[in-house]
């Protein structure tokens, strides 16, 4: 039950808050999904779902960080974001 | 798989694990919270990518493992009433009860349905409304948005033959307990990012300062995970002890506002038990006044079952979950207990410590 993954916001219907859906495509599985959650939820957006419900939206920046960070890491032996500096 | 295969990159996840063996120096027990985590360092064999000074630890965070007994009961109970459609994630069926487990009761003519989201079993209510839908509401914070959702919706729908049978569990109450006890040998913990991209990471930061311990936000790759680890381990290396987000991409420091503040209309905070650990103070939601009549406890006059208790017999399952013991030092780990024969909820989960061993580690 737990296991969320991220997929690709493909299609949105209706413009109800509460009841706004997507279908989010899970790298070929395509899923109707709830985007109450996530009410600025864009076309092409990838959201993180859990239990029928889009959670966030990722962040595209952050995501290529991580990666890279890991690269500068390396080099300068300091690691992460600390939480205080957000 | 955009956003999925880039961390799991072996030569990438090969520098990071050389670069967790230079930084560490010394001995340190580091504990991951979330099963989904428990999970995938078994499955991607990462505690076998750290030097052996590093011990990783699997702690509570599997709502299957954790859902008492009681609970079970109740919805085996509920489940049995004829005029009951019962609703469930597919996982739950195979936990046992006092007294068998829901697969039985569906044997025993139970009309029970398997549901991918609270939102199936409510369209299950919406096209039976001669029939009382009950869902069984179990999980952490990353489910409590969607059964929150659920009951708000069947208000607004009138729908008057819906109720959630609740069993809800909060992440920090239970590292707090594993903290304060006195044979406490944790050092630093991997904090579950799907909890923390619905409430954020702000809680964490007391329990971080009143134990000295670092706290690391972290995602389920295997770069993630193993980010997360050097992220503990810098901070125990320098001796510090913040909370860190290593996993930015999707969690926001106060994590989802629209969801936290649904969860905070519809539920209240409640003293709650664990299968195998007991009760923890403050450590469970449950529906608020306003909302009750939708709790299926109160519609089906369920009384909280004081007699049935939460330990399986012979299972160890609270020691595993409070990082104590590893299921393979319980004496039934993989001989009178499987996964098609649990004798606890550990095996019974994917995200089980129990399960994930038997899976990963029981053939090598
Ligand atoms: S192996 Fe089975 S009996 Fe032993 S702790 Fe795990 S679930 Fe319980």
């Amino acid at each position: 039950m737990c296991l969320a993954v991220p997929g690709k916001i493909v299609e949105i219907r209706g413009d109800d808050p509460v009841s706004r859906t997507g279908r989010v495509d899970f790298g070929g599985i395509v899923r109707e999904v709830s985007l109450a959650y996530v009410p600025e939820a864009r076309l092409g957006d990838y959201v993180i779902v859990h239990v029928g419900f889009a959670l966030n939206i990722l962040d595209q920046e952050e995501a290529a960080a991580v990666l890279s960070l890991f690269e500068e890491t390396s080099a300068s032996g300091t690691s992460g974001n600390s939480a205080q500096e957000d | 798989m955009r956003f999925v295969e880039e961390y799991r990159d072996p030569h990438r996840v090969a520098e990071l694990s050389k670069l967790i063996h230079k930084t560490t120096t010394r001995p340190w027990t580091i504990m991951e919270v979330c099963g989904g985590q428990t999970h995938a360092i078994l499955k991607f064999g990462i505690d076998r990518l750290l030097p052996p000074e590093i011990t990783l630890v699997h702690g509570p965070g599997c709502p299957v493992c954790v859902t008492p007994v009681s609970v079970i009961d109740a919805a085996v109970e509920i489940a049995s009433r004829p005029d009951v459609i019962f609703c469930s994630f597919g996982d739950m069926l195979r936990v046992p009860g006092s007294n068998g487990d829901l697969f039985e009761a569906r044997a025993a003519g139970a009309d029970l349905r398997i549901v991918y989201s609270p939102l199936d079993a409510l369209a299950v209510a919406r096209s039976n409304p001669g029939r009382q839908v009950v869902f069984l509401a179990v999980g952490f914070e990353t489910t409590a948005p969607a059964n929150a959702l659920a009951v708000f919706q069947a208000s607004r729908e009138g729908l008057n033959n819906f109720s959630i049978l609740v069993s809800h569990v909060l992440v920090p109450p239970a590292m707090e307990a594993i903290l304060s006890s006195p044979g406490n040998r944790i050092q630093a913990f991997l904090a579950p990012g799907h909890v923390c991209t619905v409430m954020g990471w702000h809680e964490y930061e007391p329990l971080s300062r009143r134990y000295n311990v670092p706290i690391v936000v972290t995602g389920f790759e295997p770069l993630d995970i193993l980010q997360g680890i050097h992220m503990c381990i810098l901070q125990l290396e320098q001796g510090r002890a913040e909370v860190e987000n290593q996993y930015a991409r999707a969690v926001r420091p106060s994590g989802n506002p629209q969801a936290r503040r649904l969860i905070n209309e519809i539920f209240e905070i409640v003293p709650q038990r664990w299968r195998g650990i007991g009760e923890i103070p403050s450590s469970g939601l449950g529906l608020r006044p306003a909302w009750r009549r939708f709790d299926a406890a109160e519609r089906f006059r369920i009384s909280p079952a004081a007699a049935a208790s939460d330990a399986d017999s012979e299972c160890i399952s609270g020691l595993i979950l409070q990082g104590v013991r590893k299921p393979s030092e319980c004496p039934a780990f993989a001989t009178r207990c499987t996964p098609e024969h649990p004798l606890g909820a550990t095996m019974v989960s994917s995200e089980g410590a129990c399960a994930a061993y038997y899976r990963y580690r029981s053939h090598s």
